[in-house]
């Protein structure tokens, strides 16, 4: 094997790998997964020099480690964190040399749940349908990091970032998601509706890269039956039989049989990838631009 | 048909029946590939299809809800051949409440011109339609832990094919040995909406054609 690969020191509870996903294929079932704080993983993507569809580590909550076996350039992103090479503590938010051998430690989000590292030349897995992202949902794409596992990377292209530290939005103290209503509003009471937008909900525990689940008040539906199974987009809130809505993300399933009261906004959603369980969590009923 | 606003560029049009929806997909495809419409996914469901990643949805749903869709879906492309043996652990259960003997069940069910409604659930798992109404069948009363892969199942109005190992609540009446899902492939989905599909009973192995 090549010397342009990563071996894994220390998994962390979850780090996948993830890119700009596989959208265009939800008519097959195919979720389009892709890092859920996409920003995050764009900018340290640019502070080593690599276009923004190469491939970055995703870690959740505990980071991990990693041994270049040839010198990189990595950046580590998303949520704040210590970061070591070797022991010896090193810039977060900008370009770090590694040499080969040398272990990089991305350790606990301090706030915040994801981080990402970007490695000079990108994680090169085989990509499954023009990306290498971790598919929670279907399990295509390579499986989460285990210990001892070797990733390839590709070939450094261009140069690192000439930056000491790139500035990045902290994680939310409070989650303001912007919602639109519909399109299925209309299968829950007029109260449901002004619930969701003005009472207060928490991030809860149960929360994946599927989707962010909420506690607070249940919503009551005003059209029981079934809905037949329809398409889903990306920050669609729909509403499981407890009431309690649920805000999809990058691995959300493609159709579903609940209805979807309202969608959040695209923008809001990197810091819904941040938000830890407990997070108070805010919808805002907007217009529709 | 109905045009419901979903989020800032996307858009749910409503239809009344599976065929409407069918027929809406493929013209909505056309539509795509002649290049008077763009859209990053367009998704077929049970009476919908959803058209996400457009750029102007009001002007779209505008459109739409004043064209004309034929009503039954164009007869599209060759017959997709499932090899099928009809031994699934739920076969006396479904002969049961179509009222039939278990030869019976797969004597109609391969006689059945299928259809590829809409995918979901797993990458490769298609709902296909075909069956009259008065072969709907319920989901089980408790849902297996693991359906082997390549299990032909029968839930409400359709047929699916477990592309691999998961949990699932339908009724299995069959198995077969065709690969639903290859991401090595291309096309990495055998089945896709729209396709026509039949099944076409094979011998057991060690035993004779059984419908």
């Amino acid at each position: 094997m090549t010397d342009r690969a990563l071996a894994v020191v220390r998994p962390g509870s979850l780090t996948t790998v993830q890119d700009l996903g596989r959208p265009g294929h939800a008519h097959l079932g195919v979720p389009r997964s892709g890092a859920l704080d996409a920003p995050a993983a764009a900018l340290v993507n640019r502070l080593v020099g690599n276009p923004r569809e190469a491939a970055v580590l995703e870690t959740t909550l505990d980071g991990c480690a990693v041994r270049p076996r040839s010198a990189v350039t990595v950046a580590v992103g998303g949520a704040p964190c210590r970061v070591t090479v070797d022991g010896h503590p090193v810039a977060w938010g900008a370009p770090v040399r590694v040499p080969a051998g040398a272990v990089l430690d991305v350790g606990a989000a301090v706030f915040g749940v994801r981080g990402y590292v970007a490695v000079s030349g990108g994680i090169a897995v085989e990509p499954v349908l023009g990306s290498r992202s971790t598919d929670l949902l279907s399990g295509l794409g390579p499986p989460p990091l285990t210990l001892d596992a070797v990733l390839p990377l590709g070939p450094a292209t261009g140069r690192h970032a000439r930056v000491d530290v790139a500035p990045q939005p902290g994680p939310p103290a409070e989650l303001l998601l912007r919602v639109t209503p519909g399109p299925r509003a209309d299968w829950f009471t007029a109260d449901a509706v002004r619930t969701l937008t003005t009472r207060a909900y928490r991030v809860s525990s149960a929360s994946n890269r599927i989707g962010l689940r909420t506690e607070g008040p249940a919503l009551e539906r005003a059209r029981l039956g079934e809905l037949p199974s329809e398409g889903l987009v990306l920050g669609a809130v729909q509403v499981p039989p407890d009431g309690r809505p649920v805000v999809f993300l990058a691995d959300h399933p493609t159709t579903g049989g609940y209805p979807v009261i309202a969608v959040v906004r695209t923008a809001d959603l990197p810091a819904a990838a941040q938000a830890r369980p407990g997070t108070p969590v805010r919808f805002l009923a907007v217009r529709r631009r | 048909m109905r045009a419901l606003p979903v989020g800032e560029d996307a858009l749910l049009v409503e239809v009344s029946s599976g065929d409407e929806a069918q027929a809406l997909h493929a013209e909505l495809l056309r539509r795509r590939s002649a290049g008077a419409l763009s859209a990053r996914e367009i998704v077929p469901a049970a009476r919908t299809v959803l058209l996400d990643g457009v750029d102007d949805p009001a002007r779209l749903a505008a459109e739409l809800t004043t064209s004309a869709v034929p009503p039954t879906p164009p007869r599209a492309g060759q017959v997709i051949e499932l090899p099928v043996r009809y031994d699934g652990p739920d076969l006396p259960d479904v002969a049961a409440h179509w009222g039939v003997t278990e030869a019976e069940v797969a004597r109609v069910h391969a006689a059945t011109e299928f259809r590829v409604a809409f995918c979901g659930f797993a990458p490769g798992f298609g709902y296909l339609t075909g069956l009259p109404p008065r072969y709907d069948v319920p989901r089980r009363a408790t849902p297996r832990t693991a359906v082997p892969p390549g299990s032909v199942a029968l839930a409400g109005p359709y047929t699916g094919v477990y592309p691999r190992s998961s949990p699932g609540g339908w009724q299995l009446v069959g198995t077969t040995d065709a690969v639903l899902w290859d991401h090595a492939r291309v096309p990495a989905a055998l089945l896709s909406p729209g396709a026509r599909v039949r099944f076409v009973p094979v011998a057991a192995a060690g035993g004779a054609v059984t419908a």
